[in-house]
């Protein structure tokens, strides 16, 4: 059984203006971590999006999808068509981006929430990789295939030519009237949406909707057994969590406006699950972490080579720092995919609840040390799922 | 439950100092970036290379091959061991001093072979490592997604190894290059040697990897061999990384086509090839003639992973170590010091990619990306592997000697797998520019 701690509005005004100036002030903060550079914040925003959506299905109900990046391609194939047919406003492209997602997460929904368990994970699967095969072959004249999908200076962008703004010497980026959407102020609006997400799934976590999705989670038999149907409710958790990734994928294009369908691969599912879990799944910071964490690593440590090695630990004698290098080069480079690997063992074994359970942990062993071990009801049990 | 639609005064102020102090950042950064007259110009000693390749995923062999090209020709633009092709390239202005006086440094990352990927990691490169020029690649779909960024960002793309025409063809940018070469060459290359061995009365029967690379080689090769009089009896798309190919194979045995060509690279060209072979499709006579496989575009690593199959199956490559002259001989013999084996084609035009683009920065006088393109346009060159080379400046596509090559039959090593049919001079596969479309547009210079 979960416990539920009763959270004081207070106390979620709090986290969540915290939680704004950590997103707003990145660009200051992530200096020394060499990560304040446009292209990864917009990624830490986006995925951030992803994962919180995801979330709000497998972190209330315990729903587990493996199939959360077909939305994600939905939302990234909706946005470019947006873009090639209307023009480069981000608006448009947003609203019809979730409007699609959501209709297709209603479809896959409706079929994959008759089961559960094993056999749910492996139906959003095949939806997904069906999705993502059907996008590389059959429907090559919407998706452009391998290739990816892109704006050309021929298409119509009827608003923006209705604008007078139709033809483009440069490149096309998309511009929000008149402000281009790359760089910093394409972090800024993918921060935006980030803050209205994670703002929305505050309330969700503590409306009587949110409850109902954690009950389907602790017991949804039990649910059924007392008269009420829990389907419509897990399906609603489903779209709803689809429309993000569909935002998110739109603000992928927002940002970059290119599709390919590699997003839809189910590896791009898998990815948010681990992001999920490894922030810590069902808690309403965690994803945000987790996402945060993944991208860092993707981008970060995959870029050290031999030489960034040599640097780091040009400080030891040459014998033990060819040695120590060899080790090292393990786990970067081509070898990011082993590091993350083992930081997601290690979460797994050790902190099942994910980084947020570490954080609480500290947070108690802090408070023990500090009341003389006082607060003892602070050591969660783990939900049975 | 949460009110915030009735917020506290105290909360009201937070989060306007919060968004405030958001909405001042962006000027910290954006009142440096206005102060060069190109994005990313050097101010220290160094000057940044980004060397964008595969390093997982089903490319990942050539990636790492294409790695040890670039290391090598930073070693030997900063005038570290032997030189290499610094010493046969003609004519060059590079001495082995770095570039305009700046020592070369680089950054790598993985393309995972993914359009996202390798955007998000040339994304990187620019912004947070401030390199100059991106390099690599070893899939037509990301070179042309990388190209475009490249373009749109204001930085060189000296694109690595990609044979769709698209590249240089319909996608070309101003701001990007190709040294290697396409599939219309392959095919204008292909189609003598072809008629010479098959002769002219054959059908053939295409299975294409279903992207931007597979189809502009199968037309291509479709055109160059109906010139000839060969009959197309079906050409189908397979998609990528298939894996099992005998769903598509099993139709070829039961057409009355005898030349199967198979428009596949990598892992694919691997897989159906050898299932080709195992279906006993070479063994066959159709028409009264010996059934043939041809594989338009070779790579050395491909065939060795294909191993015994290759033996006698045609094709075409851009360049192969065993080659005699003095740039092919240098570079074969300072990389075989540094890694203890020969070098692919992809390691050969990436290596030669690099140095072009730091002889023409070193000739324009500048890093500026407007200046390094006047520099390359229409630039005239040999002693790097393929003779007497032109980067015409109209599509900026290399026109240089194309090699039809044959799988050895007695292979004298692990490396000596392919054998030099015939070196097709540079005229007989030259063509218009205007046949693929497509506008170079205007230079960028970013900021």
């Amino acid at each position: 059984m979960t416990k539920i701690v009763r959270e004081t509005a207070h106390g979620d005004a709090i986290r969540f203006s915290l939680f704004a100036v950590l997103i707003l002030a990145m660009p200051v903060w992530l200096v020394p971590f060499g990560a304040a550079y446009p292209d990864l914040m917009q990624k830490f925003a986006i995925y951030g999006l992803f994962a919180i959506g995801f979330n709000i299905l497998f972190g209330l109900t315990g729903y587990l999808s493996f199939g959360h990046a077909a939305f994600l391609g939905v939302g990234s194939y909706t946005a470019v068509w947006s873009f090639k047919l209307l023009g480069m406003n981000p608006l448009p492209a947003i609203a019809l981006a979730i409007l699609l997602a959501g209709a297709f997460a209603w479809v896959i929904g409706y079929v994959s929430l008759r089961r559960t368990g094993i056999y749910f994970a492996i139906l959003t699967l095949a939806f997904a990789q069906m999705s993502y095969n059907l996008a590389y072959s059959v429907l090559t004249p919407i998706t452009n295939g391998e290739t990816g999908l892109r704006v050309l200076n021929s298409d119509p962008r009827v608003l923006d030519h209705m604008m007078g703004a139709g033809e483009v010497d440069g490149p096309l980026v998309t511009n929000l009237f008149g402000m281009e959407m790359s760089g910093l102020p394409g972090f800024y609006f993918c921060a935006v949406w980030l803050l209205i997400g994670m703002f929305i799934s505050f309330r969700i976590f503590r409306s009587p909707f949110g409850l109902m999705l954690m009950a389907i989670k602790s017991n949804q038999n039990r649910m059924n057994y007392t008269g009420i149907s829990t389907r419509p409710y897990a399906l609603t958790a489903f779209v709803i969590s689809g429309m993000y990734a569909g935002l998110a994928g739109a603000l992928l294009c927002v940002t970059d406006p290119l599709a390919g369908a590699e997003r839809m691969q189910w590896t791009a599912s898998g990815e948010v699950v681990l992001m999920t879990i490894l922030g810590g799944a069902g808690t309403l910071l965690g994803p945000m972490l987790g996402a945060g964490i993944i991208k860092y690593s993707e981008n970060i440590f995959s870029a050290f080579n031999e030489q960034t090695l040599h640097n780091i630990f040009g400080f030891l004698p040459d014998g033990i720092e060819g040695a120590v290098v060899s080790v090292a080069g393990l786990f970067v480079g081509e070898g990011w995919h082993l590091t993350l690997g083992l930081l997601f063992m290690l979460i797994v074994i050790f902190l099942p609840g994910g980084l947020i359970e570490g954080g609480h942990r500290i947070q108690a062993a802090v408070a023990r040390r500090g009341k003389g071990g006082g607060s003892g009801h602070q050591a969660q049990p783990q939900a049975a799922e | 439950m949460v009110d915030f639609l009735n917020p506290s005064r105290r909360g009201v102020l937070k989060g306007g100092a919060a968004v405030g102090a958001g909405l001042a950042m962006p000027t910290i950064f954006s009142s440096k970036a206005w102060a060069a007259d190109y994005l990313n110009k050097p101010t220290g000693d160094t000057v940044t290379f980004g060397f964008n390749v595969p390093q997982t995923g089903p490319y990942a062999d050539e990636g790492a091959d294409e790695l040890r090209a670039y290391q090598l020709a930073v070693k030997h633009l900063n005038g570290e061991g032997d030189g290499g092709m610094l010493n046969t390239m003609n004519p060059t202005v590079l001495t082995g001093n770095g570039v305009l006086g700046k020592k070369v440094a680089f950054v790598t990352g993985d393309t995972q072979t993914k359009s996202d990927a390798a955007r998000a990691s040339a994304k990187r490169m620019i912004e947070k490592d401030g390199a100059l020029m991106i390099t690599g690649g070893s899939s037509s779909g990301v070179a042309i997604a990388v190209q475009s960024l490249c373009q749109e960002a204001g930085v060189i793309f000296m694109a690595g190894l990609t044979h769709s025409n698209d590249t240089t063809g319909k996608d070309k940018r101003r701001n990007g290059f190709r040294h290697f070469f396409n599939a219309y060459m392959s095919g204008a290359a292909l189609a003598p040697v072809l008629k010479d061995e098959y002769g002219n009365d054959r059908k053939a029967y295409h299975l294409t990897a279903d992207y931007t690379w597979g189809w502009t080689q199968e037309e291509s090769i479709k055109n160059s061999t109906e010139a000839l009089g060969w009959e197309t009896v079906n050409a189908v798309r397979t998609p990528l990384g298939a894996g099992d190919f005998s769903q598509y194979i099993t139709p070829v045995l039961n057409s009355d086509a005898d030349v199967l060509i198979l428009n596949h690279y990598g892992k694919d060209m691997v897989n159906s090839l050898t299932q080709a072979v195992q279906f006993g499709l070479r063994d066959k006579q159709v028409n009264g003639k010996d059934f043939a496989v041809v594989v338009p575009l070779y790579s050395r690593l491909m065939a060795q992973g294909a191993g015994e199959n290759v033996k006698g199956i045609l094709g075409t490559t851009n360049w192969h170590w065993s080659l005699q002259d003095e740039g092919s001989k240098a570079f074969v013999k300072s990389f075989g010091e540094e890694y203890g084996f020969p070098p692919s084609q992809a390691a050969h035009t990436c290596y030669v990619q690099a140095i072009l683009y730091a002889d023409a920065c070193e000739r324009a006088g500048t890093f500026a990306p407007c200046g390094v393109v006047e520099a390359l346009e229409g630039f005239e060159f040999d002693g790097m592997g393929n003779g007497p080379t032109l980067y015409r400046a109209a599509d900026h596509q290399c026109f240089k000697k194309v090699l039809v090559v044959k799988g050895n039959e007695n292979p004298t090593s692990q490396f000596d797998i392919l054998e030099v049919v015939q070196e097709v001079p540079a005229e007989q596969v030259t063509y218009d520019p205007s046949i693929f479309g497509g506008e170079l547009g205007e230079c960028n210079n970013g900021a």
